[in-house]
């Protein structure tokens, strides 16, 4: 574990930025974040977000940067226990925050029930997306509101598997929750209510 | 990402005090859309007052029998709260059928009011953009322009707003709580966004320092009989092309109350009251319905890539009211 340091400027995309002079230099705020159990005093530009922190500050780099806008989900993880974009998360802002990333799913006992249902269903390819659809689905069963397949389709929809791995995440899912994913495809649905 | 300084602030006094007079300055709560945007250079602040350890947090029954939502709520919070699932399923509705669920986590009720459009021009600071950049023209207008609005746009900007909490809010009546440096003021939601007109570049009728504090419901929810309709380019995670929020009350067989909001075709959720007044009295009627929506798109323009809009809210507005009536419901 790479301990916490003074962070000027922890991402590429802070990188780009101009240089500033001295004067108008904005300061570094400290902020305390327990990840994975583990508790870590930061000095953090503000403009990090929480996902360059954890993957250039902490080396904790289970956490993807897919499209960095939100849009992918491949950034999930659990702030607090509930899941959020870490990419459009600013750092500074979660200031003692408990945070659950990929590289915390695990415990001594081994893999998590989800993880090991990922490998029986086969459900990645590159796998890139693994680590936000498992964290998203570790908050999607902490939310207890899906109850059908539709209802996990729809509510995993934040989370793009580009290797279209779906019907098969779908399943690892449904096995861990007892939800049936592979009875016949109920009709398209007319819309609400 | 520019970079800025960072305040955070634990009363609302001081979030007002943090950015009146710092022209450059921004309130952050959820940040799904300042974050998106200050990464695309869009928005720039100076200093960002950051407002999420305020007490404004709570779901409570208001004097005249409504709700107040306040505006750190989520809007997982909101949809999900037993009150509102109750009493009001169709602002329920219409935030589950916005953004994902790590968004809606995220998403605040005030910053879900005040997120922008999502006009591509809008988003390419390498374009001009009217919005963006007052006089520098719109791309949109003679570019590409399938999202845009077929209604209250201008030669200024054809943007829409993006989003569906706010076209039940539209349909409901609230009411958003702001304060500011001249104090309190409550602002129907109807007058709470505006029309491009000459300015795009607002989309609301705040003023400078003002601070969204909650979001009042009034004690009508429509429980019996509303729908959410939004159609859109997938089944989920996709802003609406054309959606529309119906609320109506019938009484002994006849409408005694109609509401009806759009999204996506303006830069405003859309109420056309005339349309609403065509129903007062009449039994729930396919023909009474396509009276209705007629008049809705009466002055819809469209652009080249739009145009199939029109047709798709005219026909949106009849099948909402009609699920919403529960004439020609499927199940």
């Amino acid at each position: 574990m790479i301990p916490g340091g003074i962070v000027t400027s922890p991402s590429n995309e802070a990188n780009r930025e101009p240089a500033q002079s001295s004067t108008t230099r904005m300061s570094a705020e400290r902020v305390t974040l327990t990840v994975n159990g583990q508790r870590h005093q930061l000095e953090v530009a503000p403009w990090t977000t929480l996902l360059d922190l954890l993957r250039e500050t902490l080396a904790l780099t289970g956490t993807k940067k897919g499209c960095d806008h939100g849009q992918c989900g491949a950034c999930t993880v659990l702030v607090d226990g509930v899941r959020i974009n870490s990419c459009l998360t600013l750092a500074v802002m979660r200031d003692g925050a408990e945070v659950t990333t990929i590289e915390g799913v695990a415990d001594e006992g081994g893999l998590h029930p989800l993880q090991r249902a990922f490998i029986e269903r086969d459900a990645f390819q590159c796998g890139y997306c693994t680590p936000g659809q498992i964290c998203s689905a570790l908050g999607l069963i902490r939310e207890n509101r899906a109850k059908s397949a539709d209802d996990l389709r729809e509510l995993m929809s934040g989370n793009l598997c580009r290797c279209g791995a779906y019907p098969n995440i779908l399943a690892a899912l449904g096995d861990v929750m007892g939800i049936d994913t592979e009875a016949q495809a109920a009709a398209p649905k007319d819309a609400a209510p | 990402m520019n970079q800025f300084s960072y305040l955070r602030v634990r009363s609302v006094e001081d979030a007002v005090r943090g950015v009146h007079g710092h022209p450059s300055a921004a309130f952050i709560a959820g940040g799904t859309n300042l974050v998106d945007l200050m990464k695309e250079h869009v928005a720039r602040p100076s200093q960002l007052v950051d407002i999420t350890r305020l007490a404004l947090r709570e779901i409570e029954p208001t004097d005249s029998g409504g709700l107040r939502i306040g505006a750190l709520v989520s809007n997982s919070q909101v949809a999900y709260d037993s009150m509102i699932e109750q009493r009001y399923p169709l602002l329920s509705r219409a935030i589950l059928a916005g953004a994902s669920a790590q968004l809606r986590n995220m998403a605040t009720t005030g910053g879900n009011l005040l997120q922008r459009t999502r006009c591509y021009y809008f988003y390419d600071v390498g374009t001009p953009c009217n919005k963006r950049e007052p006089g520098s023209g719109c791309s949109a207008i003679h570019g590409q322009n399938r999202i845009h609005a077929i209604l209250g746009a201008s030669e200024h900007c054809i943007a829409t707003h993006p989003s569906d909490m706010c076209v039940a809010l539209a349909a409901l009546e609230a009411t958003v709580l702001v304060t500011g440096p001249a104090g309190d003021r409550a602002i129907p939601l109807a007058d709470f966004h505006r029309l491009p007109g000459s300015e795009p570049e607002r989309d609301s009728n705040l003023q400078p320092g003002e601070l969204v504090t909650a979001v009042e419901l009034p004690a009508t929810g429509f429980a019996q009989h509303y729908t959410y309709l939004k159609l859109r380019d997938r089944a989920s995670y996709a802003f609406a092309l054309v959606s529309v929020a119906a609320a109506l009350a019938l009484e002994d067989g006849k409408v005694r109350t109609a509401r009806i909001a759009l999204g996506g075709v303006a830069h405003k959720p859309w109420r056309d009251l005339e349309a609403e007044q065509l129903l007062i009295g009449q039994e729930p009627s396919r023909q009474a319905f396509q009276r209705s929506a007629e008049l809705i798109v009466r002055d819809a323009r469209g652009h080249a890539h739009n145009r199939f809009k029109i047709e798709l809210a005219r026909r949106a507005v009849v099948r909402a009211l009609e699920q919403a009536s529960a004439i020609g419901q499927p199940s």
